[in-house]
């Protein structure tokens, strides 16, 4: 599906990736996890192109990613960054369909596929025609997500996509997107630095520092048979709602 | 569900189209014979007789007024942008061809012909130059001749920009007469009066015509040493007129010998005292010499507030055109390339600071006179605010904006027309309007070299020191910026998405 190999990145005189190398499943949630610049951004980055590797190669459906070939592979990928990135001169509907609408899609299946996604994403239909700014944080996320999935893209690619959102919300979120995840059984990679939200979604975690993989595996792997003390640290970093109650770690 | 329409294409035929019906309607059929005349009251109105006269001779002929100084005139008619103009001798002799030591008429004659250049004999009057004073300070100073000025070195002089540069002017007549004067001002010869009234200076450059001479009762200094040569006024023309247009060239030579001193001087009162136009003096000499009957047509206020409005109309339309289709581009680029932009970005801020009367009379060698010098200046200085405006709004777009465009899958020029550029209308839109506001008060400038436009009301109000004159060119172009503001500030609720203008407003 998508593998990076042998991969590393710098820029300037900071090192962002190591060398590295990394096969993405298909048909699974793989959850890039890691303190800030561990590279987990510059990863994703990577994956469909908006970056450039300075060695090693991204290979998508065997195909290598290259910078005369990523705008046409890249209409294979969703991708959803934080706080939705929507084009503020359009309204939410034009914003999703501002892809097909370029390739040529006819009207009439324009028009289906964007029911089709307001009501997978539980977005209302008549908030369609409202502009970024009228809308809350959380909607603009649905309609980057409606976006993303316009062309029923083969990869889903999300950076921190619910960073921007508090708490309640993106709990709601949370559950509206695994639900989605589900639905569509599509591949799916997502960048977080919440290990909560990492064990919500992730069939794979990698987990990553100072632009290196510590390590792979499930949640439970990461607890059970962690790699490192570093692993242990971070998944215990997180504080846990009732920990203040029981006298647990301050 | 909006489709963002193709703002700049839409922006861009509206002004063309609008560009276009302005030049159309400003197209006259094309004259047979054009006449210049420079900046004076007397070349205006020896302008205006030649125009009656080859128009009563049946010729299409146009008089092209106040262009400017000898230069403009000279190389106009060299260059067949014009046709005829009246000129002087002794300008001829001492100023435009000085290197060939004229002496004589027939070496004049000559001089002309190899130009493919002929002069009428003259009209009958000598316009010399001569140098002038209130009478009282000259009594008070005993001063007669300009001789006598050696003995008052404290003088302050106010010369005619054109008399201080001039080879028979103030170079050679401070070394004829060894004048030691310091204090040497140059300013328009029809200011000079009045700073003259007014006690700023205290010796000016006179025509031997002016009317203000007899009026304000100037003592004229006897040119002792005969420094002035004669200026005898003559039509000049091109040789090619006789064949072209031979009843243009005999009607013309009928006033050979006709003009005499006093009715010159007259005429020039009529003009600037009476505030009589010149049109209407020309056609009453006409009639009383010549017993010609012209009816000098008198085009009505709205008649020429309308033709001026479509020329300064035609000036501004075309140039800012011509200079959104560059300017954007240019902006894209300066956007896109850090290096080349900022040499883009310098370039036209340097063109920026250029003077305009500067930048006009330097286009003068290389597109001649009248409408396509003015256009091409107007153009160079509608290009920083559109570069700016269209650098800034492509600079200034949130970079997750850009990634998210990116990631889509859209090429750039496709991002280029789909994100950038509508989420930059706003700022290429204000570059846009102050382009258009400083355009339609640079158009003024137009009229130094026969634009046409409000300008030229301006200019002969200041020549003619009639506030209302200049006020009929000033309040309309005032007005038309007022009015193509308010209408850019239309085109933005048109042109900017609602987006954009909702979130400048949250």
């Amino acid at each position: 599906m998508l593998e990076l190999i042998d991969v590393a990145k710098s820029f300037g005189p900071t090192r962002a990736l190591a060398p590295l190398s990394l096969e993405i499943r298909p048909r699974k949630t793989t959850v890039l996890i890691g303190p800030s610049g561990c590279g987990k951004s510059t990863l994703i980055g990577l994956m469909n192109g908006l970056i450039r590797p300075d060695r090693g190669s991204v290979l998508f459906d065997s195909t290598a990613v290259t910078a005369a070939n990523s705008a046409l592979i890249r209409r294979r990928m969703g991708y959803v960054i934080q706080d939705g990135g929507l084009f503020p001169h359009l309204d939410a509907g034009a914003n999703v369909t501002l892809m097909a609408r370029h390739i040529g899609w006819p009207k009439a299946k324009i028009e289906a596929r964007l029911e089709e996604l307001a009501d997978l994403t539980r977005f209302p239909r008549d908030a369609l025609a409202r502009y970024p700014v009228q809308l809350s944080g959380g909607q603009r996320q649905r309609v980057s997500l409606m976006r993303g999935l316009m062309l029923d893209p083969e990869i889903l690619l999300l950076d921190e996509p619910l960073g921007a959102l508090d708490p309640m919300i993106r709990s709601e979120l949370q559950t509206d997107l695994k639900a989605v995840f589900e639905a569509l059984n599509k591949t799916v990679v997502l960048v977080t630095h919440d290990i909560g939200e990492a064990g919500f979604f992730a069939d794979v975690i990698v987990l990553m520092r100072e632009g290196a993989i510590v390590q792979t595996g499930t949640l439970r792997d990461l607890v059970d048979s962690p790699a490192d003390p570093f692993v242990t640290r971070f998944i215990n970093a997180q504080r846990a709602p009732f920990d203040a109650l029981r006298g647990g770690p301050q | 569900m909006t489709r963002s329409p193709p703002l700049v294409a839409i922006a861009l035929l509206a002004w063309l189209l609008a560009g276009s019906l302005a030049a159309g309607a400003a197209e006259p059929p094309a004259p047979e014979v054009r006449i210049g005349s420079k900046k004076f009251t007397e070349s205006v109105v020896l302008g205006e007789i030649a125009l009656h006269l080859t128009r009563s001779a049946k010729v299409r002929a146009v008089h092209l007024r106040e262009l400017g100084g000898t230069r403009i005139l000279w190389n106009a008619l060299l260059k067949g942008e014009i046709d005829i103009y009246p000129e002087y001798t002794g300008t001829l002799r001492q100023e435009i061809l000085s290197g060939l030591d004229i002496r004589t008429a027939d070496a004049l004659e000559r001089a002309l012909a190899d130009r493919g250049l002929r002069a009428s004999r003259p009209l009958g009057f000598n316009n010399t130059y001569a140098l002038g004073m209130l009478p009282a300070m000259a009594d008070r100073l005993g001063v007669e001749k300009i001789s006598d000025l050696v003995r008052h070195p404290g003088l302050k002089f106010g010369f005619s920009n054109e008399f201080i540069d001039r080879g028979d002017g103030w170079p050679s007549l401070r070394r004829r007469y060894g004048l030691p004067q310091a204090e040497v001002r140059g300013l328009d010869h029809d200011l000079a009066y009045r700073g003259l009234m007014g006690g700023g200076i205290d010796v000016i450059d006179l025509y031997a015509t002016d009317a203000e001479i007899a009026y304000y009762g100037l003592t004229v200094l006897t040119d002792d040493l005969r420094h002035f040569p004669a200026y005898d006024a003559v039509y000049l023309y091109r040789a090619d007129l006789t064949a072209r247009a031979p009843g243009a060239v005999a009607a013309l030579l009928r006033l050979e010998g006709r003009i005499g001193q006093a009715a010159m001087t007259a005429m020039n009162a009529e003009v600037k005292l009476k505030g009589v136009a010149e049109t209407k003096v020309a056609a009453r000499f006409l009639a009383k010499t010549l017993g010609l009957d012209v009816t000098a047509p008198v085009e009505g206020f709205f008649a020429r507030l309308w033709r001026r409005t479509v020329e300064h109309l035609t000036l501004v339309a075309i140039s800012l055109s011509a200079a959104i289709v560059l300017s954007i581009p240019l902006g894209v680029i300066a956007a896109r390339r850090r290096t080349l932009g900022q040499v883009i970005l310098a370039v036209v801020g340097v063109i920026q600071t250029i003077p305009s009367l500067a930048l006009l009379v330097f286009m003068i060698p290389l597109l001649g006179i009248g409408g396509p010098p003015a256009i091409v200046a107007l153009f160079l200085y509608s290009l920083l605010p559109i570069v700016r405006g269209t650098y800034t709004g492509l600079h200034d777009i949130p970079l997750p904006i850009r990634t998210s465009a990116e990631a889509l899958g859209l090429a750039p020029a496709a991002r280029l027309r789909l994100v950038e550029l509508p989420m930059a209308s706003r700022a290429i839109l204000s570059g846009i309007k102050t382009s258009a506001v400083i355009n339609i008060g640079t158009a003024t400038l137009g009229a130094l070299i026969g634009a046409g436009g409000y300008g030229q009301p301006i200019l002969t109000g200041i020549r003619l020191d009639d506030v209302n004159l200049i006020l009929e060119g000033a309040v309309p172009a005032a007005l038309l910026a007022l009015i193509v503001q308010g209408m850019f500030e239309l085109a933005e609720r048109l042109l900017v998405p609602k987006g954009l203008r909702l979130s400048a407003d949250s």
